[in-house]
């Protein structure tokens, strides 16, 4: 049976489903599609948190035992088959069509939320061609006595984000109105989505040469302007050092499995639409031991330069801390201009808290220290669109940085949208309910319209918070209990000696015992392992979202909704 | 505020006390055709705020290294052009990625037409090599006649 799918009905296939051009772009597509947003804004967070060096540990063991079987289990599965994530499930077994079905959904779902985290991409672009950047200062309220009182009890950033970008509303549960410049961008992202799939991979073939390369030329070029800020150095150590004693926390263990699994985009069934467009004698096994590492390697990658200019940014904050400290003190004891600098401000601190401790005291001085700046991590969204702008406005030539750092964002999350995007196509066309009059082209933007009117929900006042939940909740268990019904599927239903045969006549050579123990025993139980920790940890507090209310009256802007709030930045965007 | 430019032109009518190391110091003006008496605080400090610019020019110095204790400088409003630089950024894109779209579209419009005239040209031209001279089909029907003329010269040879 196994035989007859590949043998046979390939010969009358091969000559109308379309095909890559060349293997490299098959490589790409699939490396574009594991690449994505997370890789820079979630994984150098994770390695901050929990222990920095350290975390490469837990990281390498997930990539071997769950990220690298799974992968290539979905290429090979993809190959044999020919057929998008519906047709193959079907084939495996009927009972399993559900699978199909599945990740068919959960593409549709995260295609509409994941290009409207491009639309606030695209926004803050169109704004960087100006002079200043709009972020760097706070307007002045309406007598222009001083500045508006949202963005001065928070900062510039933060206002230009919550108030300007998204405009958002303190609840979920108040809707607030379509942004008019969201939509505008959220039209224009659909159609350069439309315009990149418009006849599938021909046409993504293409596109994916810019998409999935130009980021990693912006990484190098951030990466040696990173390093010559000052401050960077510190962001380095800090992020790097490894602290063991983190290890003993199983939290680690199932950050480092999740951030795999997510990174890889499984379970999308994008990579089983990529790789059913592959001639069946190609080396699948190869392949997926390629994207695997090219997307850790990139991770890493873009670690180094994130953290570069989050040590920059807290050196500054720490820098202005003090200078803030010394201009104070020196007001208050009139000493000569330059009598106090930074390095000698701890000595001059002692001396004078020594002989006049209340007149120090009655200064309210604010404690600096570089760790605590240093600390605030930041993840997801917030990394990008506060902490880096803030960043970057510090930066000469900061508009430069700021365009090239926003488009290097928009190519990552674009390549992600074409392997989403492909995995809704590509089952549709071979689904048999659309007749085979309609052109590709119409199938294409009747997706691209439909998508972009669903997504006009999230550019509603409360639409972060949409997406929020979205992500939370779409982009996350789902994927895990997929995953979980697709190594079983493969292994025990449609039985792994007739998939090692398969696969043998694709590659050319036996599957070695790696790939059989870890699809055998190894990756079911770890992802069971991980849906059961990942559920038992949700369940454990009750769900909450962090909002913004500039109505609570309190030194922080941050507000605690009826259930708990919690950091204002974290958001577990993850990949793709 | 005429009369305080006029007095005040006399450097001798400011009297400057308790200067420190830090430069900063009190001062008191007096008004000269007053007969050594002060000028109250809230005047100085209205013709400090109007003529801000100058004084700051004098010392080559700007409204934040020049301090005015109490004196709060009113801020310029950020520089705001008539249609937001975002708006032309976005009407560019937006153009181009329409012409894209547009193109590629007419690019398979045209290349699907060329193929189905492709197809109906092979189609001609089958028929026409059947019409070519006396069609093949009308020799291929006719059942095959028997001359008798022939048949009957069989006889004249002798048999082997």
């Amino acid at each position: 049976m196994s035989k007859d799918l590949s043998a046979t009905p390939e010969i009358s296939k091969e000559d109308d489903r379309p095909k890559w051009d060349n293997k490299f772009q098959y490589i790409l597509s699939c490396i574009g599609f594991a690449v994505g947003l997370g890789n820079v804004w979630r994984f150098p967070y994770l390695c901050q948190i929990h222990g920095g060096g350290a975390f490469l540990i837990p990281y390498f063991i997930a990539l071997l035992f769950e990220g690298i079987p799974l992968l290539h289990l979905e290429l090979a599965l993809g190959q044999c088959l020919r057929k998008g994530s519906i047709g193959a499930w079907n084939t495996i077994s009927p009972y399993l069509g559900g699978v199909g079905v599945g990740t068919w959904v959960v593409s549709v779902l995260v295609s509409l939320y994941y290009n409207t985290v491009l639309t606030w991409v695209m926004w803050y672009l169109i704004n960087s061609f100006q002079e200043p950047l709009p972020w760097s200062a706070c307007p002045l309220n309406e007598n222009r006595t001083g500045f508006n009182e949202e963005c001065y009890e928070s900062t510039a950033v933060n206002y230009f984000w919550y108030r300007k970008t998204l405009n958002i509303t303190p609840d979920i549960a108040e809707s607030g109105t379509l942004q008019w410049w969201l939509i505008l961008c959220l039209a224009a992202c659909w159609a350069i989505v439309y315009l990149c799939t418009i006849r599938g991979i021909e046409t993504t073939g293409k596109a994916i040469y810019v998409t999935a390369i130009f980021p990693y030329l912006v990484l190098t070029i951030f990466l040696i302007q990173g390093l010559t800020l000052p401050g960077a150095t510190d962001g380095l150590i800090y992020l790097f050092t490894p602290n063991l004693n983190t290890l003993k926390n199983p939290r680690v263990w199932l950050d480092a499995a999740t951030q795999i699994f997510f990174s890889l985009s499984l379970a999308f069934g994008g990579l089983i639409a990529f790789a059913s467009y592959n001639p069946s004698k190609n080396d699948c096994e190869k392949d997926a031991v390629t994207v695997a590492i090219v997307n850790s390697m990139t991770s890493l990658y873009a670690s180094i330069p994130v953290f570069s200019v989050l040590g920059f940014k807290a050196t500054t904050a720490y820098w202005d801390c003090l200078d803030r400290n010394i201009i104070s003190i020196i007001n208050e004891f009139d000493l000569p201009e330059e009598s106090i600098m930074r390095q000698n401000y701890t000595t001059w601190i002692s001396f004078l808290n020594s002989s006049y401790p209340e007149k120090i005291a009655g200064l309210k001085l604010k404690s600096c220290d570089l760790q605590e700046f240093l600390d605030q991590s930041v993840s997801g969204t917030g990394l990008a669109f506060i902490v880096f702008t803030q960043a970057i406005i510090l930066m000469p030539g900061s508009q430069a940085w700021a365009i090239l750092f926003f488009i290097m964002l928009f190519s990552l999350g674009l390549s992600s949208m074409f392997g989403n995007i492909e995995g809704v196509f590509t089952p549709l066309l071979e689904l048999r309910i659309i007749p085979k009059s309609i052109p590709k082209e119409l199938l294409s933007g009747i997706i691209c319209l439909i998508s972009f009117l669903i997504a006009l929900c999230f550019t509603l006042g409360s639409g972060s918070y949409w997406i929020d939940i979205f992500d939370r909740y779409a982009g996350t268990v789902p994927l895990l209990v997929i995953a979980f019904f697709e190594v079983i599927g493969v292994v025990y239903i449609y039985k792994i000696k007739r998939f090692s045969k398969d696969v043998e006549w694709m590659t050319g050579r036996k599957l070695n015992l790696y790939w059989q123990i870890t699809w055998r025993f190894i990756s079911p139980l770890l992802l069971l392992i991980v849906f059961l920790a990942f559920v038992t940890l949700q369940m454990q507090k009750p769900p909450s979202y962090p909002a913004w209310n500039p109505k609570y009256v309190c030194s922080h802007i941050f507000s605690e909704l009826p259930i708990k709030a919690r950091i204002i930045y974290f958001s577990p965007l993850s990949d793709p | 505020m005429m009369i305080f430019v006029l007095t005040i032109c006399r450097i001798s009518n400011v009297l400057l006390c308790n200067v420190t190391d830090r430069v900063s110091f009190w001062f008191v003006v007096t008004d000269s055709s007053k007969n050594v008496t002060t000028v109250p605080g809230s005047e100085v400090e209205a013709a400090i705020r109007m003529n801000r610019n100058r004084i700051n020019s004098a010392f080559l110095l700007s409204d934040k290294t020049l301090q005015f204790l109490k004196i709060t400088s009113t801020l310029s409003p950020p520089v705001e052009p008539s249609t937001p630089v975002w708006l032309i950024v976005f009407g560019v894109v937006l153009c181009l990625i329409v012409a894209g779209i547009v193109f590629l579209i007419f690019s398979g419009i045209q290349k699907k037409n060329k193929e189905s005239t492709e197809t109906e040209n092979l189609e001609e031209k089958v028929e026409v090599t059947l019409e070519n001279g006396i069609p093949c089909e009308a020799l291929d029907l006719k059942p095959g006649h028997i001359n008798g003329v022939f048949a009957a010269d069989d006889e004249r040879f002798t048999s082997l």
